[in-house]
């Protein structure tokens, strides 16, 4: 084990299948030269030059398309999105074009290709580059999206993906870059499709994925010292594919349910959780389920209220001694 | 330009007389397919939209008639001409407009969404300009494999104005991409002319100096010179690994769609008199005759032969069954449809 940060299991991750196939390409808007907006790619054009590693300008629409044509003809394009925010402006690109294009063509077209980068609030930016598109993107089938919660999982995860045949989006924390967690040796990969238990519980399951679920924890640690709860923390890691088995068997298990996520509650991942569990466990609930989001508006500059808008362990703690 | 004279250049010059009549014979294959198509919209067995190609058939023919192994081919959804032009058959395009399970996208992509990656044709898509990142993604792969080979890479004129265009010939020129983007200029995007959608001076491919690309205009209705002008496009992709936008002057017949009425955008005479002056078939017909290359013979047997594969391309779809309705969450995913006891991902993938 190593114990380093998410930033350095992500830049393991790409150094390692840049290093083993030699049609993954990295691209992005100042990933080569600037070393990585947020230092992902640190180091990377030294080592692997400019064919490999690839400046793009600030054009996402015409690089994230140019990436999945490069994909349709087999080229395996890692491709920087320097915020989510920021793939609206290539909306049809990633949702039409990487979505559906194996579809339209009846199975004759792969696009191998992953898009990556942060998705996340809390860092006081604003509306505009503080968006959680997981939902969004999951609700298109011909996608898969990732959430990596620690370094490990980063890693693994970004592996996985790269080398997979369809699209997957990777969502990113900028908060998470430079915390540190053991990350296994070699080459360490993780199932897309695969939910962790982070922390065994009997009394109730906080379901969530990517940063809340870090929350999630810190919370659970916190029930259990100061009002004697024992909390299960579920990692769901994967969005699409979904671990429905991992959530089915948690809820069993505890009989209660606590969702937590970075999403906006409104149409949220979360949603499409709590209905799960209402077809397929409802005999085992002893409580509604009950969810825990970003407060219901636009992205809030002022850090203060931020902090508070995003799910931090005091709402979690409020919500869950709220069960009945 | 547009009225250059390109009936000796060498692309020309090297056709034999049956490379010659093969592209006449493509040209009255695409019309007699659309024609017949018509038809099958009218009987109501063709859903949506049907984007006809006819008018335009010198282009595709013409541009595609110059692509070698490695030089590939992408468009828009006016995308039926260029299927047969890559020699994508007339049974499976006929099945998909039906959406039929023996279709070329199984029933699944419709008449904007016809593929043939075997034929190095990448489609067939349908929102506006969408495409044109595309098309630079295929020449960045073949020059990422040093290739030598290029993109044809397709659009209407009402493309232009989408910011996905431009920003794909920024890229293209900034990274020297083998890309040749190729407006097909039918004077209308959907019911706006062009001046009256499009801030112009003389032409659109003029658009290109802005990026500091190559560019040229020719005439869409004679064969020779969308060859001749083409041929050095693709040169230019080919031996320089450099872009160039290429604006072919067209028209098409009929309306955007079958569900455009066109009664409020244009001239009944306008279209008259294209087809009776610049109509591609008849100024092919006419040279071929004048070369001596063809005979009145061959015309009317080039013309039947079309006409009875088209029709029988409409039994085959008429007979051809619907695709099972399992078949609905099939190809979404690589890996569900590759599924192995090594496959990696765990979890559902496709909701209830």
């Amino acid at each position: 084990m190593a114990n380093i940060t998410y930033r350095q299991a992500l830049n393991d991750a790409l150094c390692e299948e840049v290093e083993r196939d030699e049609n993954v390409v990295i691209i992005g808007e100042e990933v080569a030269q600037f070393d990585g907006a947020y230092k992902v790619t640190e180091g990377m054009l030294k080592r692997f030059g400019p064919k490999r590693i690839v400046d793009a300008p600030i054009s996402e629409a015409g690089f994230l398309g140019m990436g999945i044509g490069a994909s349709m003809l087999g080229i395996r394009p890692v491709m920087e999105l320097m915020f989510w925010s920021f793939s609206y402006v290539a909306f049809d690109q990633l949702f039409n074009n990487a979505a559906a294009v194996r579809y339209m063509s009846g199975g004759l077209i792969n696009c191998p290709i992953v898009v990556r980068g942060p998705a996340n609030g809390g860092t006081n930016v604003g509306a505009t580059h503080s968006h959680t598109p997981e939902n969004l993107a999951a609700n298109h089938p011909g996608l898969k999206v990732v959430c990596p919660s620690n370094a490990a999982d980063a890693k693994g995860l970004m592996k996985t993906a790269i080398r997979d045949n369809d699209p997957v989006f990777v969502m990113e924390n900028t908060i998470l870059y430079n915390q540190k967690w053991d990350v296994p040796e070699g080459d360490h990969t993780v199932p897309l499709g695969k939910a962790n238990i982070l922390r065994e519980g009997k009394d109730l399951s906080l379901i969530a994925h990517g940063r809340a679920a870090i929350t999630a924890l810190q919370a659970a640690e916190q029930l259990k010292a100061e009002h004697n709860i024992d909390a299960e923390v579920l990692d769901l890691r994967s969005i699409r594919p979904l671990d429905e088995e991992a959530i089915l068997e948690t809820v069993k298990k505890t009989n209660r349910a606590v969702l937590v996520e970075e999403n906006k509650p409104f149409c949220g991942v979360d949603a499409q959780i709590s209905h799960l569990i209402q077809e397929k466990a409802f005999d085992y609930l002893d409580a509604p389920i009950l969810r825990v989001s970003s407060i219901d508006a636009p992205q809030i500059y002022c850090k203060k209220l931020e902090d508070i808008q995003i799910p931090n362990v005091d709402r979690v703690i409020k919500r869950v001694l709220e069960l009945r | 330009m547009p009225d250059a004279d390109h009936t000796d250049a060498k692309v020309n010059k090297d056709l034999t007389p049956e490379q010659k009549i093969q592209l006449y014979r493509d040209m009255v294959r695409i019309r007699r397919f659309e024609e017949r198509s018509v038809r099958v919209y009218q009987q109501g067995k063709i859903g949506g939209f049907l984007h006809l190609y006819i008018g335009q058939e010198a282009v595709a023919v013409g541009t595609v008639s110059l692509m070698g192994e490695h030089d590939h081919i992408i468009t828009a959804y006016r995308d039926h001409g260029h299927a047969l032009a890559v020699g994508m058959g007339m049974n499976e395009c006929m099945a998909e407009l039906q959406g039929k399970h023996t279709g070329c996208s199984k029933g699944k992509g419709g008449s904007m969404h016809f593929f043939a990656p075997d034929k190095n044709y990448w489609g067939g898509h349908g929102i506006v300009g969408g495409q044109t990142p595309l098309g630079a993604g295929i020449a960045y792969a073949l020059k990422y494999r040093d290739l030598k080979g290029c993109c044809l890479c397709f659009m209407g004129d009402g493309a232009v104005n989408q910011g996905a265009f431009h920003e794909a010939l920024n890229l293209a020129q900034l990274w020297q991409l083998p890309v040749v983007y190729i407006i097909e200029n039918n004077g209308y995007s959907m019911g706006t002319s062009q001046s009256r959608s499009s801030a112009y001076d003389d032409y659109l491919a003029k658009r290109a100096e802005g990026y500091n690309m190559a560019w040229d205009v020719v005439n869409g209705n004679d064969v020779y010179s969308v060859r001749a002008v083409t041929a050095e496009a693709m040169k230019r992709a080919h031996e320089k690994s450099e872009p160039t936008l290429l604006e072919i002057i067209t028209y098409r017949y009929r309306g955007h769609s079958m569900s455009d009425p066109d009664k409020t955008y244009r001239d009944k005479q306008e279209i008259q008199e294209y087809k009776e002056q610049k109509d591609p078939i008849t100024l092919f017909q006419n040279t071929l005759l004048k070369e001596g290359v063809i005979t009145e013979e061959q015309i009317s047997s080039i013309d039947k032969d079309a006409r009875k594969e088209a029709e029988d391309a409409a039994t085959f779809a008429d007979k051809s069954p619907f695709p099972p309705v399992e078949s609905i969450t099939e190809d979404i995913y690589w890996e569900e449809d590759n599924r192995t006891e090594e496959t990696n991902s765990k979890g559902t993938i496709i909701f209830e």
